[in-house]
């Protein structure tokens, strides 16, 4: 399985060699160091942790203390982690499940991991909607607008029984926070692989805003990354 | 945004010729039947271009035996193999939704002759420079 952490940019279209539109998400993925391995013997699993992303660089606020004036996001526990593997601080640290092949602590992660053509699985957050009614929420189908109705479009409509059971039962779809949730969606194809610039272009829509970090992985509905 | 304008620009056509909407068009389009592949000429009059990069499309419509028919075509796509323009009309919207309501000599579009308003004077003009 291979997998790499990414950041979406945005979404275009592109045409393929038929001449077809192809609606493609655009992931910036990689170069992702490898800052730490983790063993079974050592830590009781297999993983990679790998770093992503340039590091903020924020503006010491002047305090009577003298310091560099530019500080480093990462703290000196975190950029102690990422010194012992001789690479320079990143913006997020994750770790992956990665057995294709040994890889060497210090060295990068690219998107030469992977092939164009191949199907692979992506991790993010989906965007975060507020708080949100039943019929954005759960697909309820609302009221009528007519018939004597007033105020009532968008209400849920009961929500249970009277003297029997004279509760709610638990997990009763209502309105509510919406989004902001981890989701994964399965078998994407890479449609093309820019490799200078680190991009990676995958049919069709993934998860969270742009900007927002993904986790790309070989699909686990398919073997090999291949159709099945 | 930027980096996604740029691989946008590697599939756009370097050259697109200048027309809009109220122009009578010619686009060749290129059909594959099995592994031959021909092209077709769809003529008829623009009635408006939409979206931006990539996803640009325009609106082709024509009055086929009496049956108004109308074709969109995004206009990056490599199946466009050409577009020609016929003759300019004279229009004062973008968009000629208007025309499918209309037939016979309503449906007419007035040919734009001369450069007499200021958008195409610009054009002109740039044109001239270039």
């Amino acid at each position: 399985m291979k997998e790499i952490v990414g950041r979406k940019l945005g979404m275009t279209r592109i045409f393929s060699e038929s001449g077809e539109a192809v609606p493609v998400t655009v992931v910036e993925a990689g170069p992702c160091p490898v800052v730490a391995r983790r063993a079974v013997d050592k830590d009781g699993y297999e993983a990679l942790q790998i770093g992503f992303g340039k590091v903020k660089k924020v503006r010491k606020r002047r305090t009577r203390r003298r310091g560099p004036k530019v500080l480093s996001h990462a703290n000196q526990a975190v950029a102690g982690q990422y010194a012992r593997a001789g690479v320079e601080p990143r913006e997020f640290l994750r770790e992956i499940r990665f057995d294709e092949g040994e890889i060497d602590v210090g060295s990068d992660l690219t998107v030469t991991l992977f092939n164009e053509g191949e199907l692979v699985d992506v991790i993010g957050i989906s965007r975060g909607l507020g708080f949100a009614g039943t019929m954005k929420r759960h697909g309820f189908s609302g009221a009528n607008k007519t018939h004597g109705q007033s105020d009532r479009w968008r209400a849920p409509g009961s929500i249970g029984q009277c003297a029997t059971p004279s509760r709610v039962f638990k997990g009763k779809r209502m309105s509510g926070r919406m989004g902001h949730d981890k989701v994964t969606v399965l078998k994407l194809r890479i449609v093309k692989i820019i490799e200078d610039e680190n991009l990676m272009l995958i049919k069709g829509a993934v998860p969270g805003s742009k900007g927002s970090l993904v986790k790309v992985r070989t699909s686990n509905r398919s073997r090999n990354g291949l159709s099945k | 945004m930027h980096r996604i304008a740029q691989i946008e620009k590697s599939q756009m056509k370097e050259e697109i010729p200048r027309f809009g909407a109220g122009d009578t068009v010619k686009v060749h389009v290129r059909i594959k039947e099995g592994d031959k592949e021909r092209i077709q000429v769809f003529q008829g009059t623009v009635i408006g271009r939409r979206g931006g990069g990539t996803g640009e499309t325009f609106t082709v419509r024509k009055i086929s035996q009496g049956v108004g028919v109308e074709r969109v075509f995004p206009l990056h796509s490599p199946n466009v193999a050409r577009i020609e323009r016929v003759r300019r009309g004279a229009v004062r919207r973008g968009k000629l939704y208007y025309l499918r309501g209309l037939t016979g000599k309503s449906a007419r579009i007035k040919e734009q002759l001369t450069d007499n308003t200021s958008r195409t004077k610009e054009k002109t003009k740039k044109e001239t420079e270039e």
